[in-house]
Formats: structure tokens, C-alpha cells, sequence
């Protein structure tokens, strides 16, 4: 109880200080646009709301004349009174068409910016973020919340604007003409605001109710048509409906019961406001009859000039100040999705601290290195040193991983005292069991992790000294998830290089093997991918990952179980390909066929986070330990 | 494609009826309202007695109390419609995606199912909802307002002849304008939402080759063209409120001018104060019905597309469907295939079988062996019905399978597909899908059988471990072992293993083959499988290559003539010198 009390008094400081950020921001992006907007609506709902006055001046000349029938002479004061409020409203259509205009482009430029802010901001995002948010949750940053914003800005704070300033206008408008009426309108329009917040806190907690069993009947409709499959495999259709019926029974009834809220506040505030047109009328009637004296700003005393444009005011008074009322609680949980986005942008980019970079290197006769801008098929990393000078290491692909430990939550490890030393040009195959910390291990070479303890050497330099993009630059990684793009099948394979010429990318394609099922695609190389290449078998779509890796030419490449869902034929094409890239490049291989491993050069058996076996194949069998069991017993870990 | 929809009215048609006709009684009482007030004005001008004051005012307060009464009613009879509505499209649309075969299945992606059911529905709901009180509402004020207008102000109201048609045509242009322009940019917005969705999934890629600037880049092109894209659509509509604010201000100035001059030279006769007063609150009235026309236009045309959508669901017809005469009553786990031909669809070009003749005695183990894309699916999912042959027989039990009755046929032939779905639930429940009469003794036989008692034993509750949605909690090789038990409930006739022990090692591979030997030799078990070890036993081996059949026999046989089998067979079970040559159990 006592929580949510809390809660409650933090929520609107929290909610002020986003609303304060929002159009800070917004004024950022548009200090010379916005104050215009914001003038011009402005000035829109100002001239709106006097027409009242010209009217009562119309009724009072309308009055002197009527007895005598002479409109020749009431004419030309009319026509003047009516010429001046024509006048105000050519500026306010003038005023309003701008003001609109505006805020279309306010919005959409908003929207724009805030955009490539969360989506530059998210590319610098550790890979841990994306590994602890469900990847949906993200995407309502950009669907859901961007949409309460554009709402926010484009309809509910202009709404809210003019109105506030019609209610303001009318207000002291009503003043000027007579106070009795004033506080009646006023007495009644609290009333309404009353039965407002009363009912309205019903419809939120039914609308609450109503989206939780949206998300429950959403989840079971996902699930099931998802393994719509297995549920025709096993009958269970009659079953598959009987539960449906429960939780679709359920969303009508807490849907019809929100709505039916929602729908009856209307007819109940502006029949409320009915009442107090009647009440409006039927005091005005009585004070003109009982020719009560008038109490006014403006000093007039009670007329027919008065009570006529009273009533029309009080539709205006109340029907504004009702729109103020919704405006503030949508703006209230508009502010919601905005607090959202900030959060996302103020998230914590990738640090970065790396200053050695990898650059083409023209090895000179004498030995030295020297950098150039052509591609000379040689790297080498340039280290500055803090004296200046700068020293070049030829890139080699000696991976040290030297007493890692790491652990990706505090208090959890994951990888104890790991001491890996690849030559240039070796084969390393990590086996063990699933959760034994092989894919770990990959995921810090790159520091898409960065360890706990103990150092990582590229060839003798610390990764932390490289910067991350030519680190990553450096290695070739093939995951089992294969992630490919929306585009054609060439620029899948392009994008492990942008440069590479159509030639160069064919040529990976069929080093990789997968050249053969891509001309028999319907366009061939030009057959359009999407859905992470969804109109790809799974094996299709690893050559794919596969040739894209070969096409950037890393030094380094690291297999993750990367042919586990080819079949052993086609892995025996591929096998090819890869041995014939392997040449002279380091590689680290995680694969649970035995075919796979048994050419490395060392193999490195990890069990719950630790090195148990190290050696060749044959040392290993020798052993007669852990290895020797699974090649035994098992061709293929779990 | 709209009657589709209102079909599953259904029950609902009353609630649904009977909103318009109470939406038009508030009508006709929102329209006298303005009137009755005219008239208490003129009284109060003419200085009448107090107690006709009363009168008026007890008339008035209760047309707003009449109205209150119409209006509650209303939004509660609408939301019940609508929300009824709403269900019983969704119960409908489900139920009719229960009726699919595979075929049809296949039509529509898993997603767009799920879209079709929620989104979609929520457009159809908002279209039905906006039809049944604005459709109604806003032609009933407008025909209302505009008849007391004129039964008020006589040739005053003939200003309406000028402003209306104005005000018509300006809406109409401006929704004929904005309307393609917006159902352009909102396929781009998709698109834009669909690029960023890959871009977090494939994260690992994008930072493993260093793409971010790249990304970027790519991405800020497409947010600058949504962003130039809106911008005009919405101007587009940005013109409705200039426009209908001229539209109102030449309201009130004819009034007012004219109104002025009627009532002055008549002397009052012909309109009066309180009638000028009613012809403003008339005149915005009809501005603003149709205002809420146009809104009802701009909603109808937005959920057009998500209706089509629904009723493409609604419509679609099952491929597959019981016999008349169906046959209840499987004798035996035979199975034949003769003179087979297969292709997913008829558009199909190439046929993912062709010539398929094997002949399979009950209580046979087969294996199949072939390549990505060699067609072992496709032939295995013949066998249930989940697809029809194209051109040919299968037959199951020497019947032709097209003559079982489904459900018999399907509680027959048990298939473990290849893609292992568990539901959320606990692990009982998902096994009790193979059979709902199931015994404690039975589940516990079958998880034996598949090697799955010991895992589930090890977890702290057991067969009451919950399973999280789509089984994330749950090993890819637990969630094998668990399907296969789920299967073996069954007590089919014919049991299917499509690839369902790729995540299970080798050893408990041989456990689960040497329980189907001992307990369920009756049992005819086809095995597809990538690894050789997984069939090496088989009574007969088929291997597939490019949707034929290429040779048929055991090992020993295959070794010596089938060149495929033995290229793969040694690739997997490379020997050692001198090592050891231990397969399996």
C-alpha cells in the first residue's frame, strides 16, 4: 500500500521532469518554429473565443431597431462591428493554417531526430544490452512509444494549449458580461469535473484489466499458431479451441466493460452540460425578470444582449475545460512512452578506450613496415605510444588468452583460469558440453565481452588496447544464428567486405560452396532475401553466412558450430572451402561433429567454465580421458 | 468479403441494431434542444412570467435527462456489439485456422496469422464500433439540424446551400489527397520497422564486421524519407481545421448579417434574437456532423485492408478434409508408397518427389538418409495426411490414406517433426497432447522409452515443471527427447522421427533405438536422420537425393553398392590407425 502511495507522489515529479526534457528538447530542434506554433495557436483559440462580444453588440443594435423596422440605418453599424470581427478571423484562418503546417513538420522533424538518436545510440550498445532485452521489447521503442510521442506533440499538447487559452478568454469574458452567471458556470463545471475523475478512475482500472488480457489472449494466439503444426499432428484442435475460448471470453468481458466506461463519460458530460445551459438560461431568465441588478466587469446591466451570448459561452466554457481535463490525463500517460525513449538514449554506449588500429602495411625490403593506403593483402597494427612514436606489428593471428576468469552477472562465473595459447596459422577446436563456456569464450576475443580477469593478447597486444572496430575487423566470425539481411544474396555476402567487387563475392560463394544452390535460385545472385533469408533452408543459409565471412578475408575467423545444420555431405563441400581459407589463418572452431575436429591442430576440452584436456587427437586418445570417452561413445555432444 | 465479417455478428446483432436506433433518439433530442431554447429565449424577450420559465427549463432538463438516458445506453449497447464482435471474429478466425491442412497453413506465414487475429481484428472492431454510432449519428444530425434550421429560420438556413457543398468538397478533396499518400508511406513505415527488428537481431553480426556506421547511414535513409513522407500526407490533412474554421466563421458572420437584417425588418415577425442564437448553435452542428462523416470515411478506408486480411482467413477453404464413408479403423503399420509424385503447391515449379515407390511391412525400422533438400520430409509427411500426393497412392495398412477418417488416420501415425514445438504449460500437460487418457504409469513408461524420465526426475518438480513459452527453459536435446515421449503415448501404429535426435548424443541416440527395439517391435518406425550411426540397424536404409528414391537396403547391402551412403558413411565414422572402432551400444 504503502509503495504504491510512494510511487504515486514520485510519479508526477518524474513525469514534470520528462515533460521539461520533452520540450526542451523540442525547442532544441526548433527554437524559431516552435515559439511561432505555439503563437499562432495561440492566437487562434484567443480570436475564437469573441465572437460573444460582437454578437451582444449585434442584439443590442438589433434591439434599438427592431421596433421601428429600420434596418437602412442599423446596417452600416452592424456591417462595421461584423467587418472588424471578419477581420480577426481572416488572421485567425491565417494564424490556424500556419500553426497546423507547423506542427506537422515540428512533428515529423521530431520524430526523425529522436529516431536516429535511439537507433545511432542503440548501434553503440554493448551486446549485452541486446542479450538481456527481449529483442520485442526494443521494437516498442520505436513503434509503441514513438507513437504516444507524435500524439503527444502534434494532437494532445496543441489541444491542450487552445484550450486552456479559450477557457482563460471565455472566462473573463463571462466576467465582463456578469458575475452571477460566472459562478453558476463555474459551481457546474467543477461538479462535472468531479463526476469526471470519478468515473474515470473506473474506466482506467477496467482498460488495465482489458490490455492485460490483450496480452494474455495475444500470447496464447502466438503460441498456438506457431506450433499449429504439432497441434494437427496430435488432434488437438477441439482442445486448441476449448482453451481459446477461455481467455477470448475472458478479453470480452473485460473489454466491454472499459469501453462501456469510455463511452458512457461522453453522453454524461455533455448532457451535465445540457443541465447547465438549462440552469444558465433559466437564471438568466430570472434575473432579467427581477431585473436584479448586474454585477460585471464590464459594468452593463443584465440584458437579453447578455443572457443570448451567456448560453453560447457556456458550451464553449465547458466543453474546453472538459477537453483540458482529457488532454492532461492523455499528456500524463503520453509522457510515459517519452520517459521510455530517453531512457533508451540515455543508456550507457560501448566504452571504447582502444587506440591501436589495423592498417595495410607494405612490408619493405629491409624488413620494416611501413603503412599504406592500398590494399596490399598485409595488415599490421599501428600502436602509438605515448612518447609519439608509433610502432608497427605485422598481423599474424597469435591469440594469447592468458588466466581468463569471467562471468557475465557479478557472483555468477562462467569461465575459470582459461590459458589458451593459438599460433599463427592453428587450428583450435574447443569441445564440451552445452553451457561448458565455448561460445563464451568467443564472445570475448571480439569484447563483444569484455573478461574479469586475467589478459588477452592479439599479437602480444592487449585487446583492450585495440579499438574495438579493428578488432573486430581482425576476426571472421561464422555463429550458428545465422543473421543475414534483407537484400539480395550478393550483398549478403558483401557485407562481409563493402568493397568487394561482384567477382571477389562470387568467388567467396563458391570457396564456401554455396555457389552451386545460389544459381539455381530463381534470380540467382540477385534473388532477394528476407526474414533472415526465411525462403533459405537452414543449411542454404549458413554457406551464406559463410561465403560473407570468406569475402572480408579476416586474419582470424572463429567457427561457432557453424555447420552443425548442414548435412554431412554438403559439410564435406564446405569442409573443402574452409580448409583451402584456413590456410595460414588462425581459427578457432566450436563444433560438436568430430569430423569437424579432427584435423586441429589443438583440441581443448572445457567442462563447466574449465580446461580439463588439452592436446592433439591422437595425445588426447592416448589419454584415454574425457575425449577419448565421447569419441567412443559419441560422435556429438549435447 | 464484408458480409465474411458480419457473419460472426452472430448473437450480437441485437445489441448491434438496437444502438442506431437509440443513437437516433438522441439525434432527434440533440436537435430539439437548440429549438426549445429559442423558444424560452423569445418568452424571456417578451417578458413572461417566472413559472414559464420553470416550464421551459423543466422541458429542457428533461430532454438532457432523456438524452443521458439514450446516450449511456448507447455506449452500452455499442460496446457490447463491438467487443462481441470482436470476439466472435476471433473465435471464428481460430477456428477456421484449426480446419487447415499444412497446405494452407503454409499460405499464411505463423506472424501473419497472429497479426490477422489481433491487429487486424482491433481495425475491424474500430470500423464496426465508428459504423454503427458515427455512421448513424452524424447523417441523423446533420438531416435534423438542417430541418429545424430551416422550420426556424426559413430563408435563412438557404445559407447552408453555399457553405455544405463547400465544405463537402474541400473534405472529399482533401481525404482523395491524403489518403494514397499515407497508404504509401505506411508500407515504407513497416519496412523501416521491419529493417530495425533484423538490426537487433542480428546485432552480432552487424558489431562482428563493424557495420555500425554503415547501419546508420542505411538507416538514417530510411527515416529521412518517412519523415519527407508524413510530413506531405499530413499537410495534406493538416488543411480540415483551416477549413472548417472558415467554414464556421462564414456561419456566424451570415447569421449574424443576415440574421440581423431578417429580424429587423420584419419587426421581429420573422426571427428574433433567440432563433439568430439557435441558427449559430444549428450551423456548427451540421459543420461538425460532417466533420465526423469524413472522420468515418478516413477510418472505414484505413481498416479496409485489415478486413480484407480477415476475411482471407475466413474464406480460405481446407485442402485436406474427411471422406464421406471414412474408414475408423487402422489394421496395421504397413505402409506403401506407389507411383508418387509431390509438389507443395500447384504453382510450384519443381516437384519435391518424383516416382516414389517403397513398400514398408508393419513393425519395420526404416531409415532415411538424403541431403538438405532430398525430399525425406516431404515423403513422411505423406504418410499422415499432412500433405496429399499430387499424382499416386500412399497407403497405410493397405488403405489408401484419403479414405481414413482424419483424426483415426493422425492418432495412428505419430510424427515428431522436425521443428520441436512444446506449449507453456507444465511437462505432464504437454505430454498428455499425445494421449488425454494417459496414466501416471504410461507417461512414465513413455519418458522411459525416450530417455527423458531421467532429466525430468532431476528437475525439483518433476512432471510438474512448468514449461516457459516456446520452451526456452528446456535443452534443445531435452526438448527432442520430450516430443518423442509426447509421440509414443500414442500407441500409434506408425511412429515418425523426422530428424528428432540431432540434439541428443550418440549413446542415449542408441538407448532410445534399443527401447523401440525391445518395447514397441510392433510399432513400424520410420527414422530420418543425418547421422549414419542413427540407421546403421536398420531393417532397411533409403537413401533420397533430390526428391527420388536412390537406393533402398540394408547397410551391408548400401556399402557395397550405393556410393552415396559410403562416401557419408566414412566421412562420420572416420577410424583412427589402430583406433577404435566402437559404434554405439
Amino acid at each position: 500500500m504503502s509503495g504504491s502511495e510512494v510511487m504515486k507522489k514520485e510519479k508526477p515529479k518524474a513525469k514534470l521532469g520528462t515533460f521539461l526534457r520533452l520540450i526542451k528538447t523540442l525547442y532544441s530542434y526548433y527554437p524559431v518554429l516552435l515559439p511561432v506554433t505555439a503563437f499562432c495557436f495561440i492566437f487562434t483559440a484567443a480570436v475564437s473565443s469573441i465572437p460573444p462580444l460582437f454578437f451582444q453588440q449585434v442584439i443590442l443594435v438589433i434591439d434599438d431597431s427592431i421596433h421601428t423596422g429600420d434596418w437602412a440605418s442599423a446596417m452600416p453599424i452592424i456591417l462595421s462591428k461584423l467587418s472588424i470581427l471578419a477581420l480577426f478571423y481572416l488572421l485567425a484562418i491565417i494564424s490556424i493554417t500556419i500553426s497546423r503546417q507547423l506542427i506537422v513538420v515540428i512533428t515529423q522533424g521530431f520524430l526523425y531526430r529522436i529516431r536516429r538518436a535511439m537507433f545511432d545510440g542503440m548501434q553503440e550498445l554493448p551486446i549485452r544490452y541486446f542479450d538481456t532485452h527481449k529483442h520485442g521489447d526494443i521494437m516498442s521503442y520505436y513503434t509503441n512509444d514513438t507513437d504516444t510521442m507524435r500524439q503527444l506533440i502534434s494532437e494532445s499538447l496543441p489541444m491542450l494549449l487552445q484550450s486552456a487559452v479559450i477557457v482563460l478568454t471565455v472566462f473573463f469574458i463571462m466576467l465582463y458580461f456578469c458575475v452571477w452567471l460566472t459562478l453558476l458556470v463555474v459551481v457546474g463545471v467543477i461538479a462535472m469535473l468531479l463526476v469526471t475523475r470519478k468515473l474515470g478512475g473506473g474506466s482506467a482500472r477496467y482498460f488495465k484489466r482489458q490490455q492485460k488480457s490483450l496480452g494474455e489472449v495475444e500470447g496464447f494466439i502466438q503460441e498456438m499458431m506457431n506450433g499449429q503444426r504439432v497441434i494437427k499432428v496430435f488432434n488437438h484442435e477441439t482442445q486448441a479451441e476449448a482453451d481459446f475460448a477461455r481467455v477470448n471470453d475472458v478479453l470480452y468481458e473485460d473489454s466491454y466493460r472499459a469501453n462501456a466506461h469510455a463511452n458512457m463519460l461522453g453522453p454524461i458530460i455533455i448532457n451535465i452540460g445540457n443541465v447547465l445551459y438549462v440552469l444558465v438560461a433559466m437564471l438568466g431568465g430570472l434575473l432579467l425578470i427581477a431585473k436584479t441588478p448586474n454585477l460585471a466587469l464590464s459594468g452593463l446591466p443584465i440584458g437579453i444582449d447578455i443572457v443570448v451570448p451567456f448560453l453560447n459561452m457556456t458550451k464553449q466554457f465547458t466543453g474546453n475545460v472538459n477537453t483540458v481535463a482529457q488532454q492532461v490525463n492523455s499528456i500524463v500517460m503520453g509522457l510515459a512512452g517519452a520517459e521510455r525513449v530517453f531512457a533508451l538514449m540515455d543508456e550507457e554506449p560501448e566504452t571504447d578506450n582502444g587506440y591501436v588500429t589495423l592498417v595495410n602495411a607494405k612490408i619493405q625490403p629491409d624488413g620494416t613496415i611501413t603503412e599504406t593506403t592500398e590494399r596490399t593483402g598485409h595488415w599490421a597494427w599501428r600502436h602509438p605510444h605515448s612518447d609519439g612514436t608509433v610502432t608497427y606489428t605485422p598481423l599474424a593471428g597469435d591469440v594469447i588468452l592468458d588466466h581468463v576468469d569471467f562471468s557475465y552477472e557479478d557472483g555468477n562465473p562462467v569461465l575459470f583460469d582459461i590459458t589458451v595459447h593459438a599460433k599463427p596459422g592453428q587450428k583450435v577446436a574447443f569441445v564440451g558440453a552445452t553451457g561448458a563456456g565455448k561460445t563464451t569464450i568467443t564472445n570475448l576475443i571480439n569484447r563483444f565481452y569484455d573478461i574479469s580477469d586475467g589478459k588477452i593478447r592479439y599479437d602480444g597486444i592487449n585487446i583492450n588496447k585495440i579499438k574495438k572496430a579493428d578488432l573486430r575487423r581482425s576476426l571472421g566470425i561464422v555463429l550458428q544464428d545465422t543473421n543475414l539481411f534483407s537484400g539480395t544474396v550478393i550483398d549478403n555476402i558483401r557485407y562481409g567486405r563493402l568493397d568487394a567487387t561482384d567477382e571477389e563475392c562470387i568467388a567467396a560463394a563458391k570457396l564456401a560452396g554455396a555457389d552451386d544452390f545460389i544459381t539455381r535460385l530463381p534470380e540467382g545472385y540477385q534473388t532477394v532475401l528476407y526474414g533472415n533469408g526465411a525462403n533459405l533452408s537452414q543449411g542454404q543459409r549458413q554457406l551464406i553466412a559463410i561465403a560473407r565471412a570468406a569475402v572480408a578475408d579476416p586474419p582470424v575467423m572463429i567457427l561457432d558450430e557453424a555447420t552443425s545444420s548442414i548435412d554431412t555431405r554438403t559439410e564435406a563441400i564446405v569442409q573443402r572451402g574452409m580448409d583451402q581459407l584456413m590456410k595460414g589463418r588462425t581459427v578457432f572452431v566450436i563444433a560438436h561433429r568430430l569430423s569437424t575436429i579432427m584435423n586441429s591442430d589443438v583440441i581443448i576440452v572445457l567442462d563447466h567454465g574449465r580446461i580439463i584436456e588439452r592436446g592433439s587427437h591422437d595425445e588426447l586418445i592416448a589419454k584415454r580421458g574425457t575425449y577419448y570417452r565421447l569419441y567412443t561413445g559419441a560422435f556429438e555432444l549435447e | 468479403m464484408y458480409k465474411t465479417l458480419l457473419k460472426s455478428v452472430g448473437k450480437y446483432k441485437k445489441t448491434a441494431i438496437a444502438t442506431p436506433i437509440i443513437i437516433a433518439g438522441e439525434s432527434v433530442i440533440e436537435a430539439l434542444i437548440p429549438f426549445t431554447t429559442a423558444k424560452l429565449v423569445d418568452e424571456i424577450r417578451a417578458g413572461c412570467e417566472y413559472s414559464v420559465i420553470v416550464k421551459y427549463g423543466a422541458i429542457l432538463f428533461l430532454m438532457a435527462c432523456l438524452s443521458l438516458v439514450l446516450g449511456g445506453a448507447a455506449g452500452y449497447t455499442s460496446a457490447i456489439a463491438a467487443c462481441g464482435f470482436a470476439r466472435n471474429l476471433r473465435r471464428d478466425m481460430f477456428h477456421k485456422v484449426q480446419t487447415y491442412s499444412f497446405e494452407n497453413i503454409d499460405k499464411f506465414s505463423s506472424s501473419s496469422l497472429v497479426t490477422r487475429m489481433t491487429t487486424d481484428v482491433t481495425f475491424a472492431q474500430n470500423a464496426f464500433i465508428t459504423v454503427i454510432r458515427l455512421a448513424i449519428r452524424s447523417p441523423l444530425v446533420f438531416l435534423f439540424a438542417i430541418i429545424m434550421a430551416y422550420i426556424m429560420g426559413g430563408s435563412l438556413s438557404a445559407m447552408f446551400v453555399v457553405i455544405v457543398p463547400l465544405l463537402v468538397f474541400g473534405l472529399y478533396m482533401i481525404a482523395k489527397k491524403a489518403m494514397p499518400a499515407f497508404h504509401s508511406v505506411f508500407h515504407k513505415y513497416d519496412r523501416m520497422n521491419e529493417s530495425i527488428e533484423e538490426n537487433v537481431i542480428a546485432i552480432r553480426a552487424v558489431k562482428g564486421f563493424a557495420r555500425e556506421e554503415y547501419e546508420k547511414q542505411k538507416f538514417n535513409n530510411a527515416a529521412l524519407e518517412i519523415k519527407r513522407d508524413f510530413t506531405k500526407a499530413e499537410r495534406i490533412v493538416a488543411l480540415t481545421a483551416p477549413l472548417m474554421q472558415t467554414c464556421v466563421y462564414l456561419n456566424m458572420l451570415i447569421v449574424l448579417f443576415f440574421g440581423s437584417k431578417i429580424a429587423i425588418s420584419s419587426m421581429g415577425l420573422d426571427l428574433d434574437v433567440g432563433q439568430i442564437s439557435a441558427m449559430l448553435t444549428y450551423g456548427v452542428q451540421i459543420l461538425i456532423s460532417l466533420n465526423m462523416l469524413s472522420m468515418v470515411y478516413v477510418i472505414l478506408t484505413i481498416s479496409v485492408e485489415s478486413i480484407r486480411r480477415i476475411s482471407e482467413v475466413l474464406e480460405e477453404e481446407p485442402v485436406i478434409t474427411n471422406p464421406e464413408n471414412a474408414i475408423y479403423e487402422v489394421k496395421d503399420g504397413s505402409v506403401d508408397f506407389i507411383g508418387v509424385n509431390f509438389k507443395y503447391s500447384a504453382h510450384a515449379e519443381r516437384y519435391a518427389l518424383q516416382n516414389i515407390d517403397l513398400h514398408i511391412k508393419s513393425g519395420e525400422t526404416v531409415g532415411i538418409l538424403g541431403g538438405t533438400g532430398s525430399g525425406k520430409s516431404s515423403l513422411v509427411q505423406l504418410i499422415p495426411r499432412l500433405y496429399d500426393a499430387t499424382e499416386g497412392v500412399v497407403k497405410v495398412g493397405g488403405v489408401d490414406v484419403r479414405q481414413y477418417d482424419l483424426e483415426t488416420l493422425r492418432n495412428n501415425v505419430a510424427v515428431v517433426l522436425q521443428k520441436n514445438v512444446l506449449f507453456s504449460g507444465t511437462i505432464k500437460e504437454n505430454l498428455l497432447w499425445g494421449n488425454e487418457n494417459a496414466t501416471e504409469e504410461e507417461i512414465r513408461e513413455a519418458c522411459r522409452l525416450a530417455c527423458a524420465d531421467e532429466f525430468i526426475n532431476s528437475f525439483p518438480d518433476g512432471y510438474d515443471t512448468k514449461i516457459e513459452q516456446n520452451g526456452t527453459n528446456v535443452s534443445g536435446g531435452q526438448k527432442q527427447r520430450l516430443t518423442i515421449a509426447r509421440a509414443l503415448l500414442k500407441k500409434p501404429k506408425i511412429l515418425i522421427l523426422d530428424d528428432s535426435t540431432s540434439a541428443v548424443d550418440t549413446r542415449t541416440d542408441a538407448k532410445i533405438r534399443k527401447s523401440f527395439r525391445e518395447y514397441i517391435p510392433s510399432t513400424t518406425k520410420i527414422i530420418i536422420a543425418q547421422r549414419v550411426a542413427s540407421v546403421i540397424d536398420a531393417d532397411k536404409i533409403v537413401i533420397m537425393d533430390g526428391g527420388s528414391i536412390v537406393d533402398i537396403g540394408t547397410h551391408d547391402e548400401l556399402m557395397e553398392r550405393c556410393e552415396i551412403y559410403r562416401e557419408t558413411y566414412d566421412q562420420q565414422m572416420k577410424k583412427a590407425e589402430g583406433g577404435v572402432a566402437n559404434v554405439g551400444v
